[in-house]
Protein backbone atom coordinates (compact mmCIF):
# COMPACT_ATOMS: atom_id res chain seq x y z
CA UNK A 1 0.00 0.00 0.00
CA UNK A 2 1.32 3.55 -0.66
CA UNK A 3 2.64 5.82 1.95
CA UNK A 4 0.19 8.22 0.96
CA UNK A 5 -2.64 6.45 1.09
CA UNK A 6 -1.78 5.27 4.24
CA UNK A 7 -1.06 8.62 5.40
CA UNK A 8 -4.60 9.69 4.07
CA UNK A 9 -6.11 6.27 5.88
CA UNK A 10 -4.83 6.85 9.38
CA UNK A 11 -5.69 11.16 9.39
CA UNK A 12 -9.24 9.91 9.18
CA UNK A 13 -9.72 7.50 11.31
CA UNK A 14 -7.89 9.14 13.98
CA UNK A 15 -10.13 12.43 12.93
CA UNK A 16 -13.46 10.34 12.73
CA UNK A 17 -12.76 8.97 15.94
CA UNK A 18 -11.70 12.31 17.89
CA UNK A 19 -14.68 13.69 16.45
CA UNK A 20 -17.23 11.16 18.11
CA UNK A 21 -15.31 11.22 20.87
CA UNK A 22 -16.05 14.86 21.03
CA UNK A 23 -19.67 14.45 20.42
CA UNK A 24 -20.33 11.84 23.45
CA UNK A 25 -18.20 14.33 26.05
CA UNK A 26 -21.14 16.70 24.39
CA UNK A 27 -23.22 14.01 25.38
CA UNK A 28 -21.71 13.64 28.84
CA UNK A 29 -21.83 17.67 30.05
CA UNK A 30 -24.11 19.49 28.37
CA UNK A 31 -26.96 20.61 31.09
CA UNK A 32 -30.47 19.71 29.45
CA UNK A 33 -31.88 17.41 27.44
CA UNK A 34 -32.11 19.33 24.03
CA UNK A 35 -28.40 20.61 24.26
CA UNK A 36 -27.38 16.97 24.92
CA UNK A 37 -29.41 15.89 21.70
CA UNK A 38 -27.41 18.51 19.58
CA UNK A 39 -23.93 17.25 20.75
CA UNK A 40 -24.01 13.03 19.77
CA UNK A 41 -26.57 13.72 16.36
CA UNK A 42 -24.24 16.11 14.62
CA UNK A 43 -20.84 14.85 16.15
CA UNK A 44 -21.08 11.11 15.50
CA UNK A 45 -22.70 10.81 11.86
CA UNK A 46 -19.57 12.94 10.75
CA UNK A 47 -17.45 10.92 12.75
CA UNK A 48 -18.33 7.52 11.40
CA UNK A 49 -18.66 9.15 7.84
CA UNK A 50 -14.89 9.59 8.38
CA UNK A 51 -14.35 6.28 9.53
CA UNK A 52 -16.34 4.30 6.35
CA UNK A 53 -14.73 6.68 4.25
CA UNK A 54 -11.08 5.69 5.47
CA UNK A 55 -12.22 1.97 5.07
CA UNK A 56 -13.66 2.55 1.96
CA UNK A 57 -10.51 3.72 0.88
CA UNK A 58 -8.23 0.81 2.21
CA UNK A 59 -10.47 -1.85 1.24
CA UNK A 60 -10.65 -0.63 -2.67
CA UNK A 61 -7.10 -0.23 -2.84
CA UNK A 62 -6.53 -3.58 -1.33
CA UNK A 63 -9.07 -5.44 -2.93
CA UNK A 64 -8.34 -3.45 -6.69
CA UNK A 65 -11.58 -2.30 -7.80
CA UNK A 66 -14.38 0.20 -6.08
CA UNK A 67 -15.98 -1.42 -3.01
CA UNK A 68 -19.26 0.34 -2.31
CA UNK A 69 -20.53 -0.84 0.86
CA UNK A 70 -19.12 1.31 3.12
CA UNK A 71 -20.68 4.08 1.25
CA UNK A 72 -23.98 2.41 1.45
CA UNK A 73 -23.93 2.34 5.37
CA UNK A 74 -22.74 6.14 5.78
CA UNK A 75 -25.47 7.09 3.01
CA UNK A 76 -28.14 5.29 5.20
CA UNK A 77 -26.62 6.70 8.29
CA UNK A 78 -26.80 10.14 7.01
CA UNK A 79 -30.56 9.46 6.02
CA UNK A 80 -31.50 8.41 9.25
CA UNK A 81 -29.59 10.29 11.67
CA UNK A 82 -32.05 13.49 10.94
CA UNK A 83 -34.86 11.41 11.50
CA UNK A 84 -33.97 9.61 14.51
CA UNK A 85 -32.82 13.09 16.41
CA UNK A 86 -36.25 14.70 15.49
CA UNK A 87 -38.67 11.77 16.72
CA UNK A 88 -36.39 11.84 19.56
CA UNK A 89 -37.07 15.70 20.16
CA UNK A 90 -40.76 14.93 19.50
CA UNK A 91 -40.47 12.72 22.13
CA UNK A 92 -38.57 15.18 24.92
CA UNK A 93 -41.07 17.90 24.24
CA UNK A 94 -43.80 15.35 25.01
CA UNK A 95 -41.96 14.24 27.76
CA UNK A 96 -41.82 17.36 29.05
CA UNK A 97 -38.50 17.46 30.09
CA UNK A 98 -37.48 20.70 31.29
CA UNK A 99 -34.85 23.39 29.98
CA UNK A 100 -32.65 25.28 30.48
CA UNK A 101 -33.74 29.43 32.01
CA UNK A 102 -32.28 31.05 29.16
CA UNK A 103 -33.96 29.13 26.26
CA UNK A 104 -35.37 31.27 23.87
CA UNK A 105 -38.61 31.22 22.60
CA UNK A 106 -40.07 28.50 25.49
CA UNK A 107 -43.28 29.59 24.22
CA UNK A 108 -43.25 27.79 20.94
CA UNK A 109 -42.65 24.41 22.25
CA UNK A 110 -46.21 22.95 23.00
CA UNK A 111 -47.45 24.55 20.21
CA UNK A 112 -44.56 22.89 17.90
CA UNK A 113 -45.63 19.44 19.97
CA UNK A 114 -49.22 20.59 18.53
CA UNK A 115 -47.87 20.79 15.15
CA UNK A 116 -50.07 24.28 15.06
CA UNK A 117 -48.22 27.10 13.54
CA UNK A 118 -47.13 30.35 16.13
CA UNK A 119 -50.01 32.18 15.11
CA UNK A 120 -52.60 29.95 15.00
CA UNK A 121 -55.16 29.82 18.06
CA UNK B 1 1.32 3.27 10.79
CA UNK B 2 -1.53 2.29 9.96
CA UNK B 3 -1.51 -0.11 13.05
CA UNK B 4 -1.22 3.32 15.28
CA UNK B 5 -4.02 4.81 13.77
CA UNK B 6 -6.03 1.89 14.06
CA UNK B 7 -4.55 1.58 18.08
CA UNK B 8 -5.62 5.49 18.71
CA UNK B 9 -8.93 5.45 17.20
CA UNK B 10 -10.29 2.20 18.85
CA UNK B 11 -9.06 3.90 22.54
CA UNK B 12 -10.98 6.78 21.04
CA UNK B 13 -13.81 5.00 20.61
CA UNK B 14 -14.39 3.52 23.86
CA UNK B 15 -13.77 6.54 25.79
CA UNK B 16 -16.80 7.35 23.94
CA UNK B 17 -18.43 4.53 24.46
CA UNK B 18 -17.86 4.50 27.89
CA UNK B 19 -18.94 8.25 28.31
CA UNK B 20 -22.47 7.43 26.75
CA UNK B 21 -22.85 4.34 29.28
CA UNK B 22 -22.03 6.92 32.17
CA UNK B 23 -25.37 9.09 30.27
CA UNK B 24 -27.05 5.87 29.98
CA UNK B 25 -26.78 4.85 33.71
CA UNK B 26 -27.17 8.44 35.48
CA UNK B 27 -29.64 10.16 32.64
CA UNK B 28 -31.98 12.06 34.59
CA UNK B 29 -35.26 11.25 32.18
CA UNK B 30 -36.05 8.19 29.80
CA UNK B 31 -35.61 10.07 26.63
CA UNK B 32 -31.66 11.20 27.75
CA UNK B 33 -30.97 7.06 27.96
CA UNK B 34 -32.78 6.77 24.31
CA UNK B 35 -30.26 9.04 22.99
CA UNK B 36 -27.75 7.62 25.00
CA UNK B 37 -28.60 4.22 23.83
CA UNK B 38 -28.74 6.02 20.16
CA UNK B 39 -25.68 7.40 19.85
CA UNK B 40 -24.16 3.56 21.34
CA UNK B 41 -25.08 1.94 18.51
CA UNK B 42 -23.42 4.63 16.14
CA UNK B 43 -20.12 3.90 18.01
CA UNK B 44 -20.29 0.79 17.78
CA UNK B 45 -20.46 0.62 13.90
CA UNK B 46 -17.75 2.55 13.97
CA UNK B 47 -15.59 -0.09 16.36
CA UNK B 48 -17.14 -3.12 13.92
CA UNK B 49 -15.66 -1.16 10.96
CA UNK B 50 -12.03 -0.57 12.70
CA UNK B 51 -12.39 -4.36 13.38
CA UNK B 52 -12.60 -5.40 9.96
CA UNK B 53 -9.98 -2.95 8.94
CA UNK B 54 -7.40 -4.87 11.54
CA UNK B 55 -8.51 -7.66 10.18
CA UNK B 56 -8.01 -7.08 6.54
CA UNK B 57 -11.42 -8.66 6.35
CA UNK B 58 -14.80 -6.58 4.10
CA UNK B 59 -17.40 -9.27 5.27
CA UNK B 60 -17.78 -6.63 8.59
CA UNK B 61 -19.93 -4.63 6.46
CA UNK B 62 -22.81 -6.95 6.72
CA UNK B 63 -23.01 -6.98 10.16
CA UNK B 64 -22.38 -3.10 10.29
CA UNK B 65 -25.30 -2.81 7.88
CA UNK B 66 -27.58 -4.56 10.32
CA UNK B 67 -26.71 -2.65 13.31
CA UNK B 68 -27.14 0.52 11.75
CA UNK B 69 -30.55 -0.71 10.66
CA UNK B 70 -32.08 -2.38 13.88
CA UNK B 71 -30.70 0.61 15.51
CA UNK B 72 -32.98 2.98 13.99
CA UNK B 73 -35.59 0.74 14.39
CA UNK B 74 -34.93 0.32 17.54
CA UNK B 75 -34.66 4.18 18.34
CA UNK B 76 -37.95 4.76 16.41
CA UNK B 77 -40.00 2.16 18.19
CA UNK B 78 -38.79 3.91 21.82
CA UNK B 79 -39.64 7.44 20.59
CA UNK B 80 -43.40 6.09 19.71
CA UNK B 81 -43.72 4.39 22.60
CA UNK B 82 -42.86 7.36 24.60
CA UNK B 83 -45.30 9.52 22.10
CA UNK B 84 -48.24 7.72 21.76
CA UNK B 85 -47.66 4.77 24.74
CA UNK B 86 -47.70 1.83 22.30
CA UNK B 87 -45.75 0.51 19.29
CA UNK B 88 -48.42 -0.25 16.90
CA UNK B 89 -51.68 0.80 17.20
Amino acid sequence: MAIFLEIVVSLLLVLGSVVMLIGSIGLAKFPDYFTRLHAPTKASTLGVACILIASMIFFSVDLGHMDLKAALISMFLLITAPVAAHMLAKAGLHYKVSMKENTQNKHLAKKAYLHQRPDDK
Amino acid sequence: MLNYALLIACGLICCALALNAWRLIIGPTTPDRIIAVDTMYINCIALIILLGLYQGSSSYYESALLIALLGFVSTSAFCKYLLRGDIIE
